[in-house]
């Protein structure tokens, strides 16, 4: 991190681009290859040269760095919250064009006068130039160096958050699809069913052939459903009366369902699991906690020109919800909701008239539907 | 040997097949009773007396670990406290540390050879019965506690080593009113069904948390739990009187309540 700013989430990228330190050495190594060649060209001195090269190099890129800087966190400030490449320290090139003008006139005059300290030499200032084109001509050897670098600077820059972009956008994917499969494929969940299972092979075999189909049929589903984009309806349906199927094995009289899915409706294309932690929202959070269980219904219907799919349950309720780990299953259901349809989908939870709770998917239908 | 054991699994087949495997492990076991949640099983602990409780630690109403500890506290006095197993579907880390402890677990689906070990460590404990198959009030609650911070959902404030950060002021809300009560004003905390009563030695307030949670977000030096559903700030006891029962009744200063100390806190109050 550059010691100069102690700023918070403004300086975050930009670890991944040159240190400080670094980029204050490549500029002067600059000024001083600059400083040699007028040296070589021109005749004079060459440790004379160097002393100037390397003091107005360096104010040079002192001023353009801390210009830049300072002026990226002005338009921050200001209200550019959204202004990625400020959120960089990068103000933009109209505004750095002014950074490098001002910067390289400043540094050239002060890095003149810092020289003739040193040196204890007296060099005509800019002013003193014999015409307004000598002037010119000098700023130029700063001003143009000055540009290339912050041009090489800027670029470096640029691929380096990309990069980093690109990362942490690979990384955030693949721990929400980890995280997906692991809070589908819950421990408890699994191991109960299979002890049932296990239980039932012994006792009524046909039985256990259907549980192990419906596992099966859930599992598929969950490890498939991570990956497409879409499925029809009454597949969402179907895998939701495996993972139902299960859970009344495990639960017997404690837990009723009831599924309406309209005909008309069975083939319109939904998220795969969409539902399917809703339901299990329902069976943990709302059945599971009350001693005599209680009932699930999951219905589809088209209102106003939306698929709106609805789980409700007549659970122990939302109390008590609000530290819950479980949220995991509605963020993440919001979450790909925003990610496939932005503002015209949405899911919402309430408590259901008479007692439990109720969730309500809002989905767009499809264009031609 | 002889011996009784009551096991509380919510889920039927489960509980039929733990019973099925028992009887293989352990012919001359006696199941005296299923329960098919935590309710039931205290009920049917406390009725029945049997000398072991096999405890699903998921159940509705109240899980095993709170189970356990409502059996502990309300086993009559003169009685040696049951040896309990908890079963659970999923081998969670923390519960390798109790294997060897007075309180076992064994896993669903039950593995004959594991089951042959506890029911083999069972019977030597209820041979030597010194008294405490399942241990001292002590040590069994010590070990709940451990337990149930351990078990505490994933992602809660109990799962991440007791991070939660300390109150100092409770919001209770009496009609539209907030009012705001320091901690430290607090004398007493009672768990009420849904709610918890909060104390002070001017009135009283409702707050909608589960104990535990208020617990670990209390300073443990300032206030001890002493029943399972009561919290008491220590500086507000000014006397403690133990009973044959190992029961310790509590008075409290500026109130004029009597509070129990069950026998699995009451070690807490003893002369320095």
């Amino acid at each position: 991190m550059s010691p100069a700013s102690n700023g918070t989430d403004v300086e975050l990228p930009e670890r991944r681009a040159l240190p400080l330190l670094a980029r204050a050495l490549i500029s002067a190594a600059y000024g001083l290859a600059i400083g040699a060649a007028i040296a070589f060209l021109h005749g004079q001195d060459l440790v004379t040269t160097l002393v100037y090269a390397l003091c107005i190099s360096l104010l040079c890129w002192g001023c353009l760095d801390v210009g830049r800087r300072q002026l990226a966190r002005w338009l921050l400030a200001r209200g550019g919250a959204g202004n990625v490449d400020a959120r960089d320290g990068w103000p933009g090139w109209p505004w750095m064009l002014l950074i490098i003008c001002v910067g390289s006139a400043v540094a050239y005059i002060g890095g003149t006068a810092l020289g003739d300290r040193i040196l204890g030499l007296h060099t005509p200032g800019l002013f003193a130039q014999s015409s307004v084109r000598d002037a010119m001509v000098q700023l130029l050897f700063c001003l143009v160096p000055a540009a290339a670098i912050s041009y090489y600077f800027y670029s470096r820059g640029v691929l380096a958050n990309r990069e980093q972009a690109i990362a942490l956008a690979q990384r955030q994917a693949t721990e929400n699809r980890l995280k997906l499969l692991e809070a589908q494929l819950e421990p408890h969940m699994l191991f109960n069913t299979l002890a049932n299972l296990r239980v039932l092979i012994a006792l009524d075999p046909p039985r256990a052939q259907a549980m192990l189909d419906q596992l099966i049929g859930f599992l598929r589903a969950t490890l498939s459903g991570s990956r497409a984009l879409e499925h029809p309806l009454r597949e969402e349906f179907a895998r939701i009366e495996d993972y139902l199927a299960l859970m009344r094995v495990r639960m017997v009289d404690r837990l009723d369902t009831h599924l309406d899915l309209p005909a008309a409706l069975a083939e319109l294309p939904v998220p795969p699991l969409v539902l399917q932690p809703l339901v299990e929202n329902c069976i943990k959070h709302g059945l599971e906690p009350a001693l005599a269980g209680g009932r699930i219904e999951l219905c589809a219907a088209r209102e106003d020109g939306m698929l709106v799919l609805r789980v409700r349950d007549t659970g122990v309720g939302l109390a008590g919800t609000a530290d819950d780990p479980t949220r995991f299953g509605l963020r993440q259901v919001r979450d790909r909701l925003a990610t496939l349809y932005g503002t015209r989908a949405s899911l919402t939870l309430e408590a259901a008239p008479g007692g439990g709770a109720l969730a309500t998917v809002r989905l767009p239908l499809p264009a031609a539907a | 040997m002889h011996a009784s054991a009551l096991i509380a699994e919510d889920e039927p087949l489960l509980a039929a097949s733990l019973q099925a495997e028992l009887a293989i492990a352990w012919p001359q076991l006696r199941i005296v009773g299923t329960a098919a949640n935590g309710v039931a099983a205290v009920e049917q602990a406390l009725a029945l007396h049997p000398d072991i409780v096999f405890l699903d630690i998921r159940m509705p109403g109240m899980s095993g670990l709170e189970a356990a500890e409502a059996i502990a506290e309300d086993w009559a006095a003169d009685a040696p406290l049951p040896a309990f197993v908890f079963v659970t579907a999923y081998e969670e880390y923390a519960l390798r540390a109790f294997e060897h402890a007075a309180v076992d677990y064994v896993l669903k689906p039950v593995d004959a050879a594991r089951l042959g070990r506890t029911c083999a460590r069972l019977q030597a404990a209820l041979q030597a019965r010194a008294g405490t198959p399942g241990g001292t009030p002590q040590v069994l609650s010590a070990m709940l506690n451990q337990l149930k911070d351990l078990l505490a959902a994933p992602g809660t404030d109990a799962a991440l080593g007791g991070a939660a950060p300390r109150l100092t002021v409770l919001q209770a809300s009496v009609g539209a009113t907030i009012h705001l009560v320091p901690v430290a004003e607090v004398l007493y905390f009672e768990a009420a069904d849904k709610y918890i009563r909060v104390i002070t030695a001017g009135r009283e307030y409702l707050i909608r948390l589960p104990l535990r949670q208020l617990l670990q977000q209390l300073d443990p030096q300032q206030f001890w739990q002493v029943h399972r559903s009561v919290i008491v700030r220590a500086e507000a006891v000014a006397t403690a009187v133990r009973d044959e029962s190992g029961k310790v009744e509590l008075t409290l200063r500026g109130h004029p309540v009597r509070l129990v100390a069950s026998r699995l806190y009451a070690h807490r109050f003893k002369p320095m």
